[in-house]
Parts: structure tokens; C-alpha cells; sequence
């Protein structure tokens, strides 16, 4: 129950969208995909889909190649929104559903349960058009998770929402994800990714940069984050060795470091200068990550 | 194939429900139940008779004038008038009359006159009252010649002129007129629905793509059957249109078939014709039909925004517009070398084998050519235009123009 990606390269023309990516995406949990604009994140979905064909490689889902055979056990939300604006809710659903195989009835008694959830139970007979972005935006949501796939695909979910509109849909996919559902979503809000996904790949101009599980990345990537509150100026330790970066900050300091044991002679260092109100060694964030690894040049 | 039905009968229903295809629906069909009363309706706006106050200068003519012209034109009503031309005039001007016409006699003794109306722009019942005062004058100068009835009876008959084909398998006369109107009937049929038809599978796709709702679509059922499933229930969508004008318009005609015979029927030729021109009929027009949807179809899929189909297809519009006016141009010459030659191109030769078969007796080896170079035209752009489908319903841009075409191409292509 796992989705492999092998070298897969897709070209248009001279250009490389996505190249050599090889990755490996266990079942029953949560994937992310980070990477900014262009990164290859909607080529690589396509892909996976069958939208597009690979150039080199091969994708399999349980040892198979995803064909149209099996649109129905797959749920799709794609990155642009698109919904018929003159249907109505409901026709809309009912359609989509059938398409990915499902009786008419199931898709109506589903849908009452998703709309009821989503707080919007009477926007069953509203067409989409006279709906605002954020609704349309649950009814899309709806379309792609209404016949209950095993394989769930979202590109950029979150983006577009209010915070409370988020959490909702956070929840909603959190409890697709207990019940068993594969979810591969991609986003460019690093912090999304780093609540849900255990697993993650972030992209660069199609190469996958970073991958792996997200401890592991944070663990191996060695640079720790410094922060420190002090009574006295900390200006010495800009130039200090271990320190890499230096960023002053109302109450002291906060600093990126090339490793623990740098974190060791630094509090030496400080011993006597009088007042240390905190010293604390943190995890790297995976915005830093992001950072360090694609450059900061990304937005 | 399940997914098919499911796209095909949603195109169907959710066009059937529109309120512009129910608007034109019904107003074309309005238009079919007041073309079949047309008499009736002249008839309820028409005063009654037109009464043309005549003078007899000459007082030997009226009678004769009189019963001639009623005859011919029993809407017209011809009346003595007794008083003076001035007086006649006036009554004219206060529209007691219609006209007045003042006759009277040359030196020669032969009939003259003049035609006194408030205007002289309806010409209907002027001709009618020319024509027969022309047939008195012949009457009264030859009689004062000295020819008598029969000869001039045999003067005026109609001289035989039998056109006999010599080929034996050529079409009689007969066969041809009946042959035009069927001719005629599909040309306008196919063209009708090539322009409608052809418009709405492309903007359907185009408001697909521009709405975005493409993607999901095509990643639950792929875009060949998506495409075909388009182009199949429109076809029923406009089947369903084009029978319900049928049937109606028949039911109209047998209904009031003793006022229409004669008529309009009778001169396309449709009252009875061979089998077989039905069937060619029917395999030519479904043949074209298909060639020029899916066209429509390949082309809609390359623009991102609804406004642009239109654009898009002018190609296409201009192809049938070729197409018709070559078979215009063929009717009356079926013979000729061009329209032999673009029987045979595709984009023309639904029409125009058509057309050649209906008008020529040409040998089943050259129709077989015709359809089978149509129907091989037919799946290869069915191939290039699934290929181009693929590629141009996840493509959005700008621009729309054939530089695209290759586009969509590349970017559905297996390896490269």
C-alpha cells in the first residue's frame, strides 16, 4: 500500500519540470510536497494521476501503474479550483461522484454528512457561482473526498481560506487520514506540512532537495537555533565561533548554530557577564530548512 | 464505458434544461406551426376582396373583362363604376376602391386602359389585371383578323418538349427534381447543424477548461472518452431538437396535406423518392456530423476562455461555408470538375458525394472511395484531436492560435 516514484523525469520540450525525483510514500499517512512556484509539485501530482504522461521512470501504487480503472479508489484536489458555476451543489456532486463510481444515493447521503460538517447545509440546492471563494472551496473539497478514496491528492488546500475555514478543513483531513486514508498534499506554508505530515519532500526546480521523515531531516540537519535573553550586550558572539548566523532581537539575541557542541562553549562564554534571563536550544523550523536548502531567494 | 453514459447523459440533461435551448426550441417551432398556416394567416390579416372600380369607356368590354379576371384571381372583385373618371379617382383616394381602371378602345378597335391607384408598388393584381386584358386584346384581334377559336387554340398550346437522357442509367427528369429537394433539405439540415451543433461541443469544452472543472474531470475518466461522450450527446441533443421539428412539421403537413400539395412539397419533390437516397442521406449527414464535432471539439479544448471559441472555430465555419456554397454551385452543374474533385475531400464531400449521388448515377466504387477516405479522415482526427484534447485541457494560457495546437500535441506526447 505504498506509492513509489522511480526517477521520474518529465521534460516539456527543453525544459525539466521534474528531474530524476525517486520517492517513496508509505500508506496510511500524511505526505507533503513543499517547494515554491514552479517547483514541479503540480507536474509531479499530474503525473501520479495520469494526466501526464513520465518522460523517464515509472510511478506505482500497490505495484500497480494508476490507470482510470482506479479513479475511484482516488480523490483529487487540484491546485487551480474549478466547479461547473452554474450547477448546483448538489447536481454538481452527484456528477463527480458518479463519475468516480458511485451511486446516486450514496453521493447524497455522503454529501448531506459533509455539508453538515462544514457548518453549510444550505448551499445543497445553491449554485456554486452565488457561493463565496472559501465555500466553493469546501464544495471542492467535498468533490474530492466524497467517494472516499484510499489515495487522496491535494494541491494547495489550505490556500485561500480563512484560519478558522483552515482548522476545519485541517480537522476533516486529520480524521481522513485516522480512517485509514493516504493523503499526499503539497503546500508552501511550511507550517501546515510540519503539523501534519510525518513524512516530507521538498522540491527545488523539480529536484527534490530534502526527503524523508520530518524528524529525521530536522535531526540531520545538525544547525540548531540559539535563542538568548540576557542583561548585558551579547554583541561578542556575532563573530563567535560555532555561530552562523546572528540576529539581534529586543531582549537579546537569537542565533543559528553549526551544532550542539557549539551551544556548550557559548555558555561557557556567557558565564559571569552577569544576567542570563533564558538559554534556550531549539529544534531547527522547517521554514529554516526550507530556507537553507532552496535559498533565500524564495519569497 | 459506464463513465460515457455518465458524461453523455449529463451534456444531454443539463443542456436540455437550459432556457436557450428551450427558447430556441420553441420559437423555431412556432416558426414550423405558422410557415404550415402561412395561407391562413395572409388570409386573417387580408381585408377580404380587393374591388377594382372599372370604367367602360368602350361598353362592350366589361363583361368579358370582368369574368376573366375574377376567374383567374377570385380575390379580386371587379365592379362598373358609374360615375365620372374624377369622381372614380376621388373614390380611390377615400379607398372605397382599390384602384380604378378606366378602359376604352383604340382606331383599331383593340382594348386599352389605364390604372389609377394610390400606389402602384403592390404589382400582384396588377399583373393579373394585364395579363387578362392582354388575353381579351389577342381575343378581339384575332377575331377581327379572321382566326378562328380552334386555330388559336392550337397557337397557344404549350409546345411538347420531351428531355430524354440517352444513358439509360442516367436520372430522368422526374428523378431529378425529386433528388434536388432532398439534396437541398440535407445541405441546409447539415450546414444547420454543423454551425449550431459544432458551436455548442466547442463552447461546452471551452466553458469546461475555462471554469477549470477539466482537471477533475479528466483525472476520473480520460479525455478521449470525455470527448466522445461530449460529441455523442450532443448529437442526441440535437437529434432530439431536429425530430421534434421533423415530427411536428409532418404531422403538420399530413394534417393540411390538401392545402399543401401542389405546393411548396411538390416543387422540392419530397413526396416520393427511392430508399436508398434516405439512407445515403442519413450515412452522409452522421458522417459529417462526426467529422466536423470532433473538429469543434479539438479546437474548443485549446482555448482557456469562453470568448475565444468563437474565434477558434472560424476555421470550421468557413470549411462548411466552402462546403455549401460548392454544393450550391452543384446543383446545377453536378457534373462539373470541381465538384467532382471535392466529393472526394473530406471536409467537402459529405455534401458533395452527396449531392453527385443524388444528382448523378455514379458508380457504388467511387461513393465507397468517398465515405471510406471520410471515415479514415474521421479517426485520424479523432487520434489527433484525443491527442491534442489530452494536452489542451490542462493548458491555459493567453494566446489562442494554432501555435498551440502543437502545444497540447507535445505536452500529450508518450516519449520524447
Amino acid at each position: 500500500m505504498t506509492l513509489i516514484l522511480k526517477d521520474v523525469t518529465k521534460r516539456f520540450g527543453q525544459h525539466t519540470a521534474v528531474d530524476h525525483l525517486s520517492l517513496e510514500i508509505p500508506a496510511k499517512e500524511m505526505f507533503g510536497f513543499l517547494g515554491g512556484n514552479g517547483a514541479g509539485k503540480t507536474t509531479t501530482f499530474r503525473m501520479i494521476l495520469g494526466l501526464l504522461d513520465i518522460t523517464e521512470g515509472e510511478i506505482s501504487w500497490n505495484g500497480d501503474t494508476i490507470n482510470y480503472d482506479k479513479s475511484h479508489l482516488i480523490g483529487y484536489l487540484p491546485e487551480e479550483r474549478g466547479l461547473y458555476p452554474k450547477l448546483t451543489v448538489k447536481d454538481q456532486i452527484v456528477y463527480l461522484g458518479k463519475l468516480r463510481g458511485m451511486q446516486k444515493q450514496d453521493v447524497l447521503t455522503e454529501l448531506d454528512r459533509w455539508l453538515e460538517r462544514f457548518k453549510v447545509p444550505e448551499y445543497l440546492n445553491k449554485k456554486v457561482e452565488e457561493l463565496s471563494k472559501g465555500n466553493q472551496q469546501k464544495i471542492q473539497f467535498i468533490s474530492a473526498v466524497i467517494h472516499k478514496p484510499e489515495l487522496l491528492i491535494l494541491d494547495e488546500p489550505f490556500s485561500g481560506l480563512d484560519p478558522i475555514n483552515v482548522e476545519m478543513l485541517k480537522e476533516a483531513v486529520v480524521d481522513l487520514k485516522e480512517q485509514g486514508t493516504s493523503i499526499v498534499f503539497s503546500s508552501h506554508q511550511m507550517d501546515h506540512v510540519e503539523e501534519l505530515c510525518k513524512h516530507l519532500c521538498i522540491l527545488h526546480k523539480g529536484n527534490p532537495v530534502v526527503q524523508g521523515s520530518l524528524r529525521d531531516i530536522k535531526q540531520s540537519f545538525g544547525k540548531k537555533n540559539l535563542v538568548i535573553h540576557a542583561e548585558f550586550p551579547l554583541e561578542f558572539l556575532r563573530d563567535y565561533p560555532g555561530v552562523i548566523r546572528y540576529k539581534k532581537v529586543m531582549e537579546g539575541c537569537e542565533l543559528q548554530i553549526e551544532n550542539e557542541a557549539a551551544s556548550q562553549d557559548i555558555f561557557k562564554a556567557l558565564q559571569g557577564k552577569g544576567f542570563v534571563r533564558k538559554f534556550d536550544l531549539e529544534e531547527p523550523s522547517l521554514n529554516d530548512i526550507f530556507i537553507e536548502k532552496v535559498g533565500a531567494s524564495y519569497e | 464505458m459506464n463513465k460515457f453514459w455518465i458524461i453523455l447523459s449529463h451534456t444531454y440533461m443539463t443542456r436540455v434544461k437550459t432556457k436557450s435551448f428551450l427558447i430556441s426550441t420553441a420559437v423555431t417551432l412556432l416558426l414550423i406551426v405558422g410557415l404550415a398556416n402561412f395561407q391562413s394567416i395572409i388570409e386573417l390579416f387580408d381585408d377580404g376582396k380587393d374591388e377594382i372600380a372599372v370604367i367602360d369607356e368602350s361598353n362592350e368590354l366589361f363583361d368579358a373583362y370582368k369574368e376573366s379576371v375574377e376567374n383567374v384571381n377570385e380575390n379580386i372583385g371587379i365592379v362598373a363604376f358609374d360615375g365620372t373618371e374624377e369622381e372614380g379617382k376621388e373614390a380611390v383616394q377615400e379607398e372605397e376602391y382599390n384602384a380604378l381602371i378606366v378602359l376604352s378602345t383604340n382606331e383599331n378597335q383593340l382594348p386599352e386602359a389605364s390604372y389609377y391607384a394610390n400606389t402602384i408598388s403592390e404589382t400582384s393584381n396588377q399583373q393579373v389585371l394585364v395579363q387578362q386584358l392582354q388575353q381579351l386584346k389577342v381575343a378581339i384581334a384575332t377575331q377581327q383578323a379572321g382566326v378562328d377559336e380552334a386555330a388559336l387554340a392550337e397557337i397557344y398550346a404549350p409546345v411538347t418538349f420531351d428531355t430524354i437522357a440517352l444513358d439509360e442509367t442516367a436520372k430522368s427528369e422526374e428523378e431529378l427534381s425529386q433528388a434536388r429537394g432532398i439534396v437541398y433539405v440535407m445541405l441546409f439540415l447539415l450546414y444547420m447543424a454543423v454551425m449550431m451543433y459544432g458551436q455548442m461541443i466547442a463552447t461546452e469544452v471551452a466553458t469546461e477548461k475555462s471554469s477549470r472543472v477539466m482537471e477533475i474531470l479528466v483525472s476520473s475518466a480520460s479525455p478521449v472518452t470525455h470527448m466522445f461522450a461530449k460529441i455523442i450527446g450532443i448529437a442526441l441533443l440535437g437529434l432530439t431538437q431536429v425530430g421534434l421539428f421533423v415530427g411536428i412539421g409532418y404531422y403538420l403537413i399530413t394534417s393540411k396535406q390538401d392545402e399543401l400539395t401542389g405546393g411548396f412539397f411538390e416543387i422540392f419533390g419530397i413526396q416520393d423518392t427511392s430508399l436508398s437516397i434516405y439512407i445515403y442521406a442519413i450515412v452522409f449527414f452522421v458522417l459529417g456530423y462526426l467529422l466536423y464535432a470532433t473538429l469543434a471539439a479539438m479546437l474548443g479544448s485549446l482555448v482557456s476562455r469562453v470568448e475565444d471559441a468563437q474565434q477558434m472555430i472560424m476555421p470550421m465555419t468557413f470549411l462548411i461555408l466552402i462546403a455549401f456554397f460548392i454544393s450550391m454551385f452543384g446543383i446545377g452543374m453536378p457534373d462539373s470538375a470541381l465538384v467532382t474533385v471535392s466529393s472526394y475531400i473530406p471536409f467537402f464531400s459529405p455534401m458533395v458525394m452527396f449531392l453527385r449521388v443524388g444528382m448523378l448515377d455514379i458508380p457504388a466504387w467511387e461513393i465507397a472511395l468517398s465515405i471510406g477516405i471520410l471515415v479514415a479522415t474521421i479517426i485520424l482526427l479523432a487520434v489527433i484531436g484525443a491527442r491534442v484534447y489530452k494536452g489542451g485541457v490542462l493548458m491555459y494560457g493567453r494566446s489562442s492560435s494554432f501555435k498551440d495546437l502543437k502545444k497540447a500535441m507535445a505536452l500529450s506526447k508518450k516519449d520524447k
